[in-house]
This record gives structure tokens, C-alpha cells and sequence, in this order.
């Protein structure tokens, strides 16, 4: 446990003081800036529309040609995990430091262990502190103070934030276990973070117009099926699923991210949805981000175990 | 010497095996080296040395066999091996942007030593390595030499019973090596520690080691000290002389190839190289001073490791 605590500390010590790590805050930090700015902008008149949940509005609101924070959180999010992560262990192999640190009386998994915890200790750190400063301007700038439940989501949406950018840190570590360059594990890691956020909704597209192509389509089950096939293959995406996630926490007016017929809705009074109802519909995406981290967490660490360590 | 044979065995291995594919890289390993001693285990590279000091370390599991050191089974239970052992890895690495110091303790606290000693302690140390004044750089600024004298300041930190070394001479400069070589025998003579050096680099060993293993293709081919490693060969009849003589023509070439029982005569530089069966040395002294040659260069190889190492190599070829 001593090697843990040792380890754990020089990793969180090496990320701080990284010059890494500053780039990566400053470009946090600009783009929290810009999201809030561009939000500003619009709160007016988007206001004038609907009064309440402003606090919520600072966060996912775009402005004219500003994505909104949310959105730029989604984007920029797996690029703080990468970065963090891709040289994990394949420095450590380059630099030869790995079998000496393996000839330690630790076992082989305190090593991993140690990066990702440490890793994640300041992903988590770096995401809450990123919100609640935030939340501090966009407080100072418009003067409205937050609703409990407001807060509460808030709180949700940082923790499925750092969740995500896990999954990426648990990816990237992934990465440079099995490619001896960190080179080449940086660019495994951002061709999928592009293919994610990018053309993953493009290459569904074509295999769901493949699987129903649109000359056969004649009843209402097919098209309900056509898209409940786009949307469950669309889920497999990691940014697609924090992206339905958090735009179904952050707007209490989303009722349902699945397909809803008329007649289901028929009756329904329009309003907003507890928390509680909403944290009930991004339940699953929870749980799958978790386990989908996990899985790749559970990868490395077998192959990492499995690899034997000589010198560089 | 005579006495150390009687000290315990720390380091045994019994029918050690290792197979990548189909390729043995350790096979069959039969090893016993006592507490104190300096073991020096020699082969060319790829001849499964690092496998060997890997499998001791429990970083790679053994195809079959067993390894033991100080009573602690290496596969089974390589934490407690891994706190008696220091493994100074070949071309060994720092955290480069963490100072000497640094690296130190953190080594030190993955050993779990507490920290009111650790100060006290890398100071000692890095005063026995002769590393003070550079304590406080960082390691990317260090030599390979400077490099190297952490590693073993490093390695000290756990106050090992046994220390492994790979290839701990690759690459130093001769006063280096000769400091290196120096701090090693201290540690097996004063503190008392084992110490299991591979290397492919014979002369350093021959100054230090006591006992010798020689690898090839990862079967031991031979193993003890270097004057009986010396003597088995001349049992096995293999005799080499470096003669030279004035005058230096083509009689005295003729008369060393017709000594009788000579295997081969070559020329070496100043001298002649003599392979023979027998010991010929009388022989050659009577028939040289007899037709009127004057011995300059009477020298019998085959007593220093370079020449056991050759021989060794012919013989399995």
C-alpha cells in the first residue's frame, strides 16, 4: 500500500508540474471562457422565451458562432484524457525506468493502478474546479443566483464530465501499454477521439440506409425500427453518449431521448422534469460510460500484466 | 576461499526453463551461488543472461523450473524476493526530470522506508557513489557514468542482501569502470553481500568475480573458478603456447611444427601460437636451445578468461 501511496503521489506530483498540464489548463480555460461569453450573449433574448433555468443556460447556450459549453466540453474532453494518459507506460519502457520500477517489492498492477488513479484524482479535480469557477462568472456576469435543483444538475453534469474524460485517460493508458512509441499510441488515441466525435454518425448512416434502404420502407414499424437501429448504433460512440446525456441533464424540458409517437404523447402536460426523472432517463448512460471505462481499464491492465518488461 | 564454501546458498535455481516458441532462451539452469560471493555469469548476447536475471526477479514466469533466493521461491512469492534483491537494470533509466535526490527517495519510499530516514540515508549513499555535488540536478543532465552510480546508490536503497547486475560496464569510461569495479568488490567483501553480474565483457569479471558461469544458448556449459574453469581445459588437452625466438626465420617455424604432437603453428603478431595435445614446454626448450635458437617469449595461455571463454565456444562448436 506504501508503493501505491508512493507512486500515486510522484504521478500526481509529475502531472502538476508537467508543462503538459498547463497547456491543457490554459486551453480549458479559454474555451470555458468562450462558451461562457458566447452563452452571454444570447441569455437576453433567450430569456425573453423561457424564464426559467437561467443558471442551466449559462452552460448550454450557444452563441452566434460559439458552441456552447456544454458542446465545447464534449469536443475538447477526450483531447484532456489523451493527453494525460497516451505515455503512460511506453515512456516509462523508453526511458528504462519501467524495469527498475517493477524491481520494486510492488506488484506489477500498483504501477497501473497508481497512473489511472492518479490520472483520474486529476481529471476529477481539474473538471469540478473548471465548473464551479464557471458557474462563478457566468454568477457574477448576470447577478442570478442558482436554484438548488440547478446546482444539483450542475453537480451531475461535472460528474458525467469527468466520467467521460476517464474514459479516455482508461483509453489512452490502453494505448500505450500495447504501442512501444508514445507517438504512435497519440495518434491511435486522437484518429479515434476524430472518428468519435466526427464521422461515427456518418458511417451509421450508411449501414442503417444499407440494413432498411428507404425504397422498402412502407410501414410506420419500419421507420421506427430504422431509427431505433441508428440511434442504439449511435450510442456505441462515447461522445454520442455523453453528448445525450448531458443535454438531457442540462435542459429539464427534455422528456425522452427515444423515438415517441403521437399517441404517446397524447394527454401529456407540457412541463419540466425533476431531477430525479431526468437522472432516471441518463441512468444507463452512466452505467455505460462506467463500464465501457472499466472494460477498457480491465484491457490494459491484463495486457499490461501479460507483457513481459526488459530493458528498453 | 576455502572458507567461503561453506557459507549458506542464497541464489538456487533448479532446472530453470524458459521458452519463447520453440526457442529455449534458458534451458535446464543449475545454479548455486553462496552469501557473499561474487558470481559472474558470462555469454555473448542473446544468450538468455537477462531471461535468466529476469526469472530470478519474478518479472518473467519460468517454463519449468524453479528458482530460490534466500529460501524465497522467485515465481511464487516475488515481493519478498524483489525487498532482498537490488536489480541494476542494463543501461539503466531515471525520471529525467526529477533530481538524483529525488529519484533516491522515491525509491526509497516504494520500499517502503520511512521518511525520517530517508534524507539521512540518500546522503549516505550518494557520498558512497561520489555523487554529492550532482545530487540536485536533474538526472537528464547526468553521464552514463553518473547515471550508472545512481543506479547502484539506487539499487543500496533497499539494503539488499543480493544484487543483480546487467551489464553494469557497458559503456563507462576506464576510470569509471575501475571505481565501479572497486565499489562492487566492497560491497560483497565489507557489507557482505551477494552479487550476480552478467556481462559479456571478460576482463572486468576476471578482476572481480570469484566464481564464473559460462552461457551459451542458454545451457550453462561451465561453472567455477577461473584457475579450475583453466585447469579442466588442459585436462581436456588443449594447450596453447606463445613461443617467440631469435632468430626469428623460417628454421625456427619448421622446427615448432616439427615438435611432435602439435596440432596447428600460427603466427600472432610478435609470436607464434602453438596448439598442441601434451604439454610441450620441456620439449621445446631442449630442441630450441639444441639447434642453436634463443628463447625470447615462453608463455602458457589458457589461465585467463579469454582464453577459457574461446575454448569453451570451439568445444560446443
Amino acid at each position: 500500500m506504501s508503493g501505491f501511496m508512493a507512486l500515486y503521489r510522484k504521478e500526481m506530483a509529475d502531472h502538476i508540474r508537467s508543462r503538459r498540464f498547463l497547456i491543457v489548463l490554459v486551453l480549458i480555460a479559454l474555451t470555458s471562457y468562450a462558451g461562457i461569453y458566447g452563452a452571454l450573449t444570447n441569455l437576453s433574448s433567450a430569456v425573453a422565451e423561457d424564464q426559467n433555468f437561467i443558471f442551466l443556460k449559462l452552460f448550454t447556450l450557444s452563441g452566434n458562432s460559439i458552441p456552447s459549453f456544454t458542446s465545447f466540453i464534449a469536443l475538447l474532453g477526450p483531447f484532456v484524457g489523451l493527453t494525460l494518459g497516451f505515455d503512460a507506460i511506453n515512456s516509462e519502457r523508453s526511458e528504462g525506468t519501467l524495469n527498475r520500477l517493477v524491481a520494486q517489492p510492488i506488484h506489477r498492477d500498483t504501477v497501473i493502478n497508481g497512473k489511472f488513479m492518479a490520472g483520474a484524482t486529476i481529471i476529477f479535480i481539474m473538471v469540478f474546479a473548471m465548473g464551479i469557477l464557471t458557474g462563478a462568472a457566468g454568477l457574477l456576469a448576470t447577478g442570478i443566483l442558482p436554484q438548488s435543483e440547478e446546482i444539483g444538475r450542475l453537480f451531475v453534469f461535472l460528474l458525467f464530465t469527468a466520467v467521460y474524460i476517464c474514459f479516455w485517460l482508461a483509453l489512452s493508458i490502453w494505448f500505450s501499454v500495447i504501442c512501444r512509441h508514445a507517438a504512435t499510441s497519440a495518434m491511435l488515441g486522437i484518429a479515434l477521439w476524430i472518428f468519435f466525435a466526427l464521422f461515427m454518425t456518418l458511417v451509421v448512416n450508411i449501414i442503417t440506409q444499407f440494413l432498411y434502404p428507404a425504397e422498402q420502407m412502407s410501414t410506420m414499424g419500419q421507420l421506427v425500427d430504422y431509427y431505433e437501429c441508428q440511434m442504439g448504433l449511435n450510442r456505441l460512440s462515447p461522445y454520442y453518449l455523453y453528448s445525450e446525456a448531458v443535454s438531457t441533464i442540462m435542459n429539464p424540458s427534455v422528456r425522452s431521448m427515444n423515438v415517441i409517437l403521437p399517441q404517446q404523447l397524447s394527454g401529456a402536460i407540457a412541463g419540466y422534469l425533476s431531477l430525479g426523472q431526468s437522472l432516471l432517463l441518463v441512468w444507463p448512460h452512466l452505467t455505460g460510460l462506467l463500464a465501457a471505462t472499466a472494460v477498457i481499464f480491465a484491457a490494459s491492465y491484463i495486457s499490461f500484466m501479460r507483457r513481459e518488461i526488459r530493458s528498453r | 576461499m576455502e572458507q567461503k564454501m561453506e557459507l549458506p546458498v542464497m541464489i538456487h535455481t533448479q532446472d530453470l526453463t524458459k521458452y519463447y516458441g520453440n526457442k529455449a532462451a534458458v534451458s535446464d539452469l543449475k545454479l548455486d551461488i553462496r552469501e557473499g560471493e561474487i558470481f559472474g555469469l558470462l555469454g555473448p548476447n542473446g544468450a538468455g543472461k537477462t531471461t535468466t536475471t529476469l526469472m530470478l526477479l519474478g518479472l518473467t514466469e519460468p517454463t519449468k523450473g524453479k528458482a530460490w533466493i534466500d529460501g524465497k521461491d522467485c515465481t511464487r512469492d516475488p515481493i519478498a524476493v524483489k525487498r532482498i534483491v537490488g536489480y541494476l537494470p542494463d543501461n539503466v533509466g531515471f525520471y529525467g526530470d526529477m533530481t538524483g535526490r529525488e529519484n533516491l527517495k522515491f525509491t526509497g519510499r516504494l520500499n517502503g522506508l520511512p521518511e525520517s530516514k530517508l534524507e539521512e540515508k540518500c546522503e549516505e549513499l550518494l557520498r558512497r557513489v561520489g555523487l554529492e555535488d550532482a545530487a540536485d540536478q536533474k538526472t537528464v543532465t547526468y553521464s552514463r557514468g553518473m547515471r550508472q552510480r545512481l543506479g547502484v546508490a539506487d539499487v543500496l536503497m533497499k539494503d539488499p542482501k543480493v544484487i543483480i547486475m546487467d551489464e553494469p560496464t557497458l559503456g563507462i569510461d576506464p576510470e569509471g569502470m575501475r571505481e565501479l569495479m572497486q565499489l562492487i568488490q566492497e560491497l560483497a567483501r565489507n557489507d557482505g553481500r551477494t552479487i550476480l553480474i552478467s556481462s559479456h565483457q571478460l576482463y572486468q569479471i576476471q578482476q572481480i568475480c570469484d566464481r564464473v558461469g559460462l552461457f551459451v544458448e542458454g545451457k550453462l556449459i561451465a561453472c567455477g573458478r577461473i584457475d579450475e574453469l583453466a585447469e579442466q581445459i588442459q585436462q581436456k588437452g588443449y594447450y596453447v603456447l606463445e613461443v617467440a625466438g631469435l632468430p626469428d626465420d623460417d628454421g625456427f617455424r619448421k622446427l615448432l611444427q616439427e615438435l611432435g604432437n602439435v596440432d596447428s603453428v600460427e603466427r600472432e603478431g610478435e609470436h607464434y601460437l602453438v596448439r598442441s595435445r601434451y604439454d610441450l614446454k620441456r620439449e621445446l626448450l631442449r630442441r630450441t636451445l639444441d639447434a642453436g635458437y634463443t628463447l625470447t617469449h615462453l608463455r602458457q595461455r589458457g589461465s585467463d578468461l579469454d582464453e577459457i571463454y574461446r575454448r569453451y565456444f570451439e568445444k560446443e562448436e
